[in-house]
């Protein structure tokens, strides 16, 4: 009796142990997981707080010399990337009112058709669009766009390619959205009399209206970074652009081109900064949203 | 009609000869012919799969949401042949309440009774749409409780007041008939008793028509009960008769539990 009470405590005490391991293992994995995103928030202000301020988002950035003369005598570079943030924000809302609407109206023609051959079609090819390397888009946009409409790089041509980028994923998270609402709210609302079309516009599509536009938003910043089809069809510039069939910049562009300036390095970090802060906000609005909802 | 159909004078609804097939051949719903009667519960019983959603579907043609549906025969909903009406208008005659409680979520109590109104673009003054709210909550017993929080979410709600609020949303339209799928299967006893006695005091003003797979529900509440089988209505008879001498000898074996 005794030794079996032994054995069986003994037991009790390993097995405590291997609990107690595997919850170790589990918290350090998950701290594997979190320390990259720390370590470069960390690294990005530590090198790029220096240089934000209201110049940085106001004004163009600097020539060569300036940037030059800045750095040999200790100072910040003067000037900023508005060009950059204009043009982004130009082609991401361009990028987007294409892809929206396109992408919603999809996203529901599948939910409403889950099994017919087209439906499946247009399911896989979406899928297929999203795997696409980014650069192929950008070479797509570039045949497409800058040869034959603006005759030259521009805007529309770098926010077609992001449409493209951006519209698998509005499509996919428009139909799982939808799917998510019980069958009953829509039965409900055909049961009123309510018309087919008015049942989607009105019902459905404010019932999944927080889904939707956590898609949206995930999806504005997945192509907020993008760099490679930019270079390829708005080729970027050093004023501050607003005409859609002219050559515009970017922030990702703009930290590419002071990539290549020894003398801009200190401009890498902040606009790097200003945009991980950009694409970190979508993600965090995006998921208060789907938080409130739940 | 055969036979073990009862005879109604004056029907809110006469069904004829109505078969609804899903599949080519295979009726789910088998040549059914009954009247309903006017200002009273009937409650329409059988085992799982005999057909009695359907056939509560296919008056208000929701079962056509399936594809491929064949249906066959005629309805008439107060003197009006409502066979190939168009759904919007049909179904504003005939009410529908489901198993679940589904109050539109994004919709606070007053939007969901008035639901239908809204969403369909009809016009109304405010003060007509909230003497619509009042008198539809006041039929269900639910103005009460929710008078202070009309512009709370439906989903704050109870599951009893939900589906309370589901049939009032029903209610607005002031419907012909009102159709009722299983109301109470996903409620506890004490909504379920509420839903009844609601039910035994809406049939003053309304005609309703419920399916139920709850023998004592039926026995409780209904006048008139249907009961179906594999399809085909077995038989239909008052209430009271049936469940004391039931004609066919499947609704004398269904009613003693012999299957079901």
């Amino acid at each position: 009796m005794e030794s079996a009470a032994k054995l069986s405590s003994g037991n009790l005490e390993r097995r405590s142990l291997k609990d107690r391991l595997f919850k170790g293992i589990v918290i350090l994995l998950s701290m594997v997981t979190i320390s990259p995103i720390v370590l470069i928030i960390y690294k990005l202000i530590e090198k790029g707080i220096r240089q934000i301020s209201f110049d940085f988002i106001l004004k163009t950035p600097p020539d060569t010399f300036q940037a030059m003369t800045a750095v040999s005598n200790g100072e910040i570079i003067p000037g900023g990337i508005a060009n950059g943030i204009t043009g982004t924000l130009l082609m991401v809302s361009l990028a987007s009112v294409m892809a929206i609407p396109v992408g919603v109206v999809t996203g529901i023609y599948l939910y409403e058709n889950p099994g017919k051959p087209l439906a499946n079609l247009t399911r896989n090819i979406s899928d297929i669009l999203q795997g696409v390397p980014s650069i192929v888009l950008g070479l797509i946009a570039y045949i497409w766009v800058v040869k034959p409409i603006t005759s030259g790089y521009s805007a529309l041509a770098g926010s077609v390619s992001l449409a493209i980028m951006m519209l698998p994923m509005i499509v996919r998270s428009t139909e799982e959205t939808l799917k998510m609402i019980p069958q009953s709210i829509k039965e409900a609302a055909l049961a009123l009399g309510v018309p087919y079309y008015k049942v989607i516009l009105r019902v459905l599509i404010p019932t999944g209206f927080s889904g939707l536009l956590t898609g949206i938003l995930l999806g504005i910043s997945r192509i907020l970074g993008e760099t490679a089809p930019l270079m390829l069809t708005a080729l970027g510039s050093s004023v501050i652009n607003l005409d859609i069939t002219k050559p515009t910049s970017a922030v990702p562009l703009l930290i590419w081109e002071f990539y290549n300036d020894p003398n801009m390095v200190d401009l890498i970090w902040s606009s790097s900064l200003l945009l991980m802060a950009m694409v970190l906000g979508l993600n965090l609005l995006s998921k208060s949203i789907a938080a409130r909802t739940k | 009609m055969n036979d073990n159909t009862v005879k109604i004078k004056d029907p809110v609804l006469s069904i004829r000869n109505l078969s609804v097939a899903y599949e080519q051949g295979k009726y789910a719903v088998n040549d059914v012919s009954a009247d309903i009667k006017r200002n009273s519960v009937t409650a329409i019983m059988g085992p799982s799969g005999c057909g009695k959603s359907t056939l509560l579907r296919a008056i208000n043609r929701m079962h056509e949401l399936y594809e491929n549906i064949e249906t066959k025969g005629t309805l008439i909903l107060n003197g009006k042949d409502i066979t190939d009406m168009p759904t919007i208008q049909l179904r504003r005659m005939a009410g529908m309440v489901f198993q679940r409680p589904n109050p539109f979520p994004t919709m606070s109590i007053y939007d969901n009774v008035v639901a239908g109104y809204k969403l369909n673009g009809i016009r109304m003054k405010r003060s007509e749409r909230d003497d619509v709210v009042e008198r539809s909550l006041r039929d269900v017993t639910l103005w009460d409780e929710v008078k202070d929080n009309l512009h709370k979410k439906g989903t704050f709600l109870s599951g009893g007041q939900q589906q309370r609020l589901c049939i009032a949303r029903a209610l607005a339209f002031d419907p012909e008939v009102i159709l009722l799928d299983e109301p109470t299967s996903a409620l506890d006893p004490v909504a379920t008793a509420k839903i009844e006695d609601l039910l035994v005091k809406l049939k003053e003003n309304y005609s309703i028509l419920m399916v139920t797979h709850n023998m004592a529900q039926a026995a409780r509440i209904s006048d008139y009960s249907m009961f179906m089988y594999l399809g085909e209505l077995v038989e239909y008879d008052k209430t009271k008769d049936m469940f004391t001498k039931p004609k066919d000898r499947r609704t004398e074996e269904y009613l003693t539990g012999k299957f079901g």
